[in-house]
């Protein structure tokens, strides 16, 4: 049975630093200034703040020293660590506090420095811990963030006859977004061709696949009724969520198929809305091939028929059914901390308050939702799913 | 990225210190898979319980050394590119592993796969599969 989310808890603050290289700030100093934007975009100062949610990519692994740091007074901590859809789950969570009375003014941050600590995120081997129980198994084969979706696109092409042109509509469509940003890391457009001619990572995955590597970060605040009505911003609240680890079940795991299988009908039937109700979606873009799983796991079209649904400029605001990342998403706007979760839930509260950069802006845009993955696709995958409305 | 990997994979075997006769039977070129004596499941990674039916009592009997490629990609930016692969093992689990003797360009999904091993620096044989 679902329980529909009423008069809960609304975002009234958002904040995307406008940073994408930071050589020369640390770490806890860009968190700090994206709580300190968010609260400022509410109205309201850290000393409301008396909740805090934030994960692993905060210096220390948890929110103490962060907290300290900030000398933040609160009621509510929730260090929950999912990977990159984490800022997706602590939103859920964020309501949930507020609702059952744990917090007022939830502050939610993520931020990171991978372009500046040069990473190679998507072709390094990212090692666990030794005692992740998967790292007997598999460490020594040295698979890559790269190789993992270079393979679900391998299998994707071969069980569906989806083609490299098709997934190129999606970075097509993320540039045509990022040129009216101008904080976007790469603004300019690029086409099919240029797509399908950008070097090879991991076959057939191209560098164009892949999302950007960016500094920079994001901050949420979410508040109660009375305080969301005190201030200026419009009412947007979460009405439904859902999330998941989507495990390889053992051997018999499925690799065409995202986490949003799962998490995205848990959060659909909560807010009472399927695929097609959206006129705007937040898809997670780490890569190409991922957007295109999960708009077909999410019911915006069928198994298998996601390279036609993305094909010809369809996902570009204005041009189709259904517009994507209209900030120009990862793959050419913002990707900190190697994870996409904060920008998914910011660019989606920007087109319901109806402040997304006019050229990309959705008429009327009531409904959207925000969906990601986190963790290393295979052994150790989640999924959040989002679904907001504008009151 | 020289051999981190291997040093990475030492610390994992000595953090998982139960799975030392999966490592001793490789050295003899034999595959060890957990069939389950309960629901007669084979799963892949191993657990030392079924992750089906979580019952405890495991045979681990050699592989055929028999798999289907069910994907591969190839990481081309590496110094010495590697072929990185899940396989279906004719036992019926996906395993990700490297594929060896074969240039990405030339394997298909399907190709009928081969048991093999690569010798680590470590002393340890880490089972791999080649074209068949």
């Amino acid at each position: 049975m679902s329980v529909k989310r009423k008069d809960q808890a609304y975002i009234a603050g958002i904040f995307e630093h406008p940073t994408r290289h930071a050589p020369e700030t640390s770490l806890v100093q860009l968190h700090a200034e994206c709580a300190l934007g968010a609260l400022k975009d509410a109205g309201l100062s850290a000393s409301d703040v008396d909740g805090f949610f934030g994960a692993r990519d905060i210096p220390g692994s948890n929110a103490n020293w962060f907290i300290d740091f900030m000398n933040l007074k609160l009621k509510h901590i929730d260090s929950t660590d999912a990977g990159g859809c984490s800022p997706l789950i602590h939103i859920s969570h964020a309501v949930d506090a507020i609702a059952s009375g744990k917090c007022n003014v939830a502050l939610i941050t993520l931020a990171g420095r991978p372009r500046s600590e040069q990473m190679k995120t998507g072709t390094a081997p990212r090692p666990g811990e030794p005692d992740r129980p998967d790292s007997p198994w598999e460490v020594a084969y040295r698979p890559t963030i790269s190789t993992a979706y270079a393979m679900m696109m391998a299998r994707h092409m071969h069980e569906y006859g989806t083609t490299a042109e098709q997934l190129a509509w999606i970075r097509v469509a993320a540039s045509e977004h990022a040129k009216h940003n101008p904080h976007a890391m790469f603004n300019k457009p690029v086409t099919v061709q240029e797509v399908m001619n950008s070097p090879l990572v991991a076959p057939p995955l191209r560098r164009m696949d892949c999302c950007v590597i960016s500094d920079g970060g994001g901050a949420i605040v979410v508040v109660s009724p009375a305080i969301a009505r005190s201030l200026k911003n419009p009412l947007i609240r979460v009405i439904g969520s859902g999330h998941t680890v989507y495990g390889q079940n053992a051997g018999y795991g499925n690799m065409t198929t995202s986490g949003a299988a799962v998490s995205g009908p848990i959060a659909f039937n909560e807010a009472g809305v399927t695929a097609q109700d959206f006129k705007y979606a937040s898809i997670y873009d780490n890569f190409t091939i991922m957007v295109l799983m999960q708009l077909e796991d999410l019911g915006f079209c069928k198994k298998g028929e996601g390279g036609k649904f993305v094909s010809d400029g369809k996902l570009i605001s204005g041009q189709g059914p259904l517009a994507i990342n209209t900030d120009g998403g990862g793959l050419c706007n913002n990707h900190p901390s190697n994870r996409g979760g904060i920008t998914k839930l910011i660019e989606a509260t920007r087109q319901l308050r109806g402040t997304a950069h006019p050229s990309v802006q959705v008429k009327n845009c009531d409904l959207a939702m925000a969906c990601g993955p986190g963790g290393f696709i295979g052994t150790g995958y989640a999924h959040a799913t989002v679904v907001l409305e504008r009151v | 990225m020289n051999n981190e990997h291997i040093t990475l994979h030492t610390q994992a075997l000595t953090a998982h210190p139960y799975f030392s006769f999966f490592w001793d039977a490789t050295k003899k070129g034999v595959l060890l898979l957990p069939h389950c004596t309960a629901c007669n499941k084979v799963h892949w990674y191993p657990r030392t319980f079924c992750p089906f039916c979580y019952e405890t009592k495991l045979e681990w009997r050699p592989s055929s050394g028999d798999a289907t490629l069910y994907a591969a990609t190839a990481l081309t930016k590496a110094s010495e590119p590697y072929i990185v692969a899940y396989v279906e093992l004719a036992e019926g689990p996906l395993m990700l592993t490297n594929i060896i003797n074969a240039s990405v360009n030339n394997l298909k999904i399907g190709d009928a796969l081969k048991l093999s091993f690569t010798a680590l620096d470590s002393g340890q044989q880490l089972p791999v599969f080649k074209p068949a």
